[in-house]
């Protein structure tokens, strides 16, 4: 392995990030809302569209049938990618947020009942704390957070309390999008499985900086999307156990999902396809493949170090500026850095930033109980990915610096 | 013509921001105005006055003043708070007939020409120039 991870050369197979913003060559550094894609991926979509675009699984054509060999193919490279026991255990979505949405309405709901409990990590994105409530409201169960510690972890002896006989099941993040903090989470699944607990992850924010091996962690349900991990947006994955999914019912229903259908009775079709209703995002699929097989050309070991030295580096710099408040100091984290400056509002930060070709995300980041938690009204996130330089890192503190001034 | 007694005009604020060579210097300028737009005392930040806007919040309040509406709004971001100011100079103590006959897409375009300037991005303030025509359609058909 080389010592140094060349994230310059890397970057040359991503189109976008060659292009001004502003007159300035853009810094990207908004990785944690969206990955930029590479021309792998970006090719591939475009050879679909261009030779094979066809229905899958239904066509009496050839062209057909490539298709539905190419988007299959695409589900083995994710059971791969997961290292998930079979292929049944894949399910197409449409993102993260929907994976979320099918456990909540397909398992959660028919194991609720009234004065139940699911606990929700204090700092989730509010997509996995809205469907939780949705099932809630419906059920009489009720949603409760696991307190935040003023670093950002999750506070352990908290949530050992909380595990008692009213929860029905545990859904936190896997990595933080506010934070940035990597949970301890084969340590909760465990504490959770002791006492009988199913366990949801939200890998949005994992997938697309760490190796996910679902039957190591032993997670029940893992819920991830592509375009955070140089994949499409619109397509996503939600892995389960296979004796959950084949106790839960569909979600939605359509073509695609059913065996036999009468006006008295209807059978719905096996794993996976049973929560597969409607067409396919068949391109975002074999999109979703090439990034997998680009991934897979990396070292993503080096890649990971790569990405905390820049974390590093910033941190070194955030010294030399007045007022830098970093929240999020978790010490197991992914190189996301959210802050503020004192006395200069998130969001004028953020429009000073993207003046100078620098895009991070400023606000609540979907995370609107953690800036409670640490009383913000939001934050300046700048999350890096592999294709990020420590002349990037340079840029953004030289352009804070200039903001500073104006504020 | 000129019955306004605000500080600038749309006019103004247009030509200022052409004048400017470079995004520093326009971004200093809407900073300015934002610092002099007067504040909103805290206890007046009402909940049904709020704004919302996608990473930052404003309110809008307004009062009727020999048949012009005076309106006061704030927000907790300095760029939004310039940004206001260059709709209050085009709607503040004008006529609920003025306002609705200010071409306030034509005055967002010619600000958006200038580049860098876009009251429409996620800010907000497309919610805020909504609710300053609804007071003044109310106060019209009253």
């Amino acid at each position: 392995m080389s010592a140094r991870f060349d994230a310059e050369r890397l970057r040359g197979v991503f189109p976008l990030l060659a292009q001004e913003i502003n007159g300035k060559p853009l810094v990207y550094l908004d990785n944690a809302a969206t990955t930029q894609k590479p021309d792998r991926v970006i090719d591939a979509v475009a050879r679909y569209y261009r030779t094979i675009n066809s229905n899958v699984h239904r066509g009496a054509h050839t062209l057909s049938d490539h298709a539905t060999g190419a988007f299959e193919d695409a589900r083995d490279a994710v059971r791969a990618f997961i290292n998930a026991p079979s292929r049944e255990q894949v399910i197409w979505t449409r993102g993260t947020t929907e994976s979320i949405n099918l456990v909540a309405h397909s398992f959660a709901r028919g194991r609720l009942g009234a004065g139940d409990r699911i606990l929700v990590s204090g700092m989730a994105h509010h997509s996995n704390i809205v469907p939780w409530q949705l099932a809630a409201q419906a059920t009489g169960a009720s949603v409760v957070p696991i307190p935040v510690t003023d670093d950002a972890r999750l506070d352990l002896d908290a949530f050992r309390a909380l595990l008692d006989a009213r929860v029905r099941l545990v859904a936190l993040e896997h990595v933080s999008n506010a934070m940035g903090t990597i949970h301890p989470v084969a340590e909760i699944i465990a504490a959770a499985h002791a006492a009988g607990v199913p366990v949801l992850l939200d890998g949005a924010q994992s997938v697309g900086h760490l190796p996910v091996d679902v039957q190591a962690l032993d997670v029940d349900f893992y819920a991830f999307s592509g375009h955070k991990m140089f994949a499409p947006t619109g397509i996503g994955v939600l892995y389960g156990k296979r004796a959950w999914l084949e106790a839960m019912t569909p979600y939605q229903g359509g073509g695609e999902m059913i065996e036999t259908v009468g006006f008295d009775h209807t059978t719905y079709a096996r794993l996976p396809y049973r929560f597969e209703a409607g067409t396919p995002h068949i391109a975002g699929a074999i999109g979703m493949a090439a990034a997998i097989d680009w991934l897979g050309g990396i070292d993503r070991e080096a890649a990971a170090r790569h990405e905390d030295a820049l974390l590093a580096h910033a941190l070194e710099l955030a010294r030399e500026l007045p007022g830098f408040r970093l929240l999020g100091r978790a010490p197991q984290k992914v190189a996301v850095l959210s802050f503020v400056i004192d006395g200069a509002h998130p969001q004028d930060v953020g429009t000073l930033l993207d003046q100078q070709g620098v895009a991070v995300r400023s606000g609540h980041h979907c995370a609107q109980p953690v800036m409670s938690r640490f009383g913000v009204p939001g934050t300046v996130r700048a999350s890096f990915s592999l294709y990020n330089t420590h002349a990037e890192v340079e840029r953004l503190f030289a352009a804070l610096h200039k903001a500073r001034s104006f504020l | 013509m000129n019955a306004s007694s605000a500080a600038v005009s749309p006019q103004e604020v247009v030509e200022t921001l052409a004048f400017f060579d470079d995004w520093e210097d326009r971004y200093r300028y809407i900073i300015d105005l934002g610092r002099e737009l007067p504040a909103m005392p805290e206890a007046h930040k009402r909940e049904d006055l709020l704004v919302r806007g996608c990473q930052s919040q404003a309110w809008l309040d307004w009062r009727e003043e020999g048949g012009r509406i005076v309106f006061e709004a704030d927000s907790d971001a300095l760029i939004v708070r310039g940004l206001i100011a260059l709709i209050l100079a085009a709607y503040d103590r004008r006529t609920p007939r003025e306002i609705l006959d200010f071409d306030i897409d034509d005055y967002f375009a010619r600000l958006d020409l200038l580049r860098h300037i876009s009251p429409t991005r996620g800010n907000g303030l497309r919610a805020m120039v909504q609710r300053i025509r609804d007071i003044a359609r109310s106060l019209a058909m009253a």
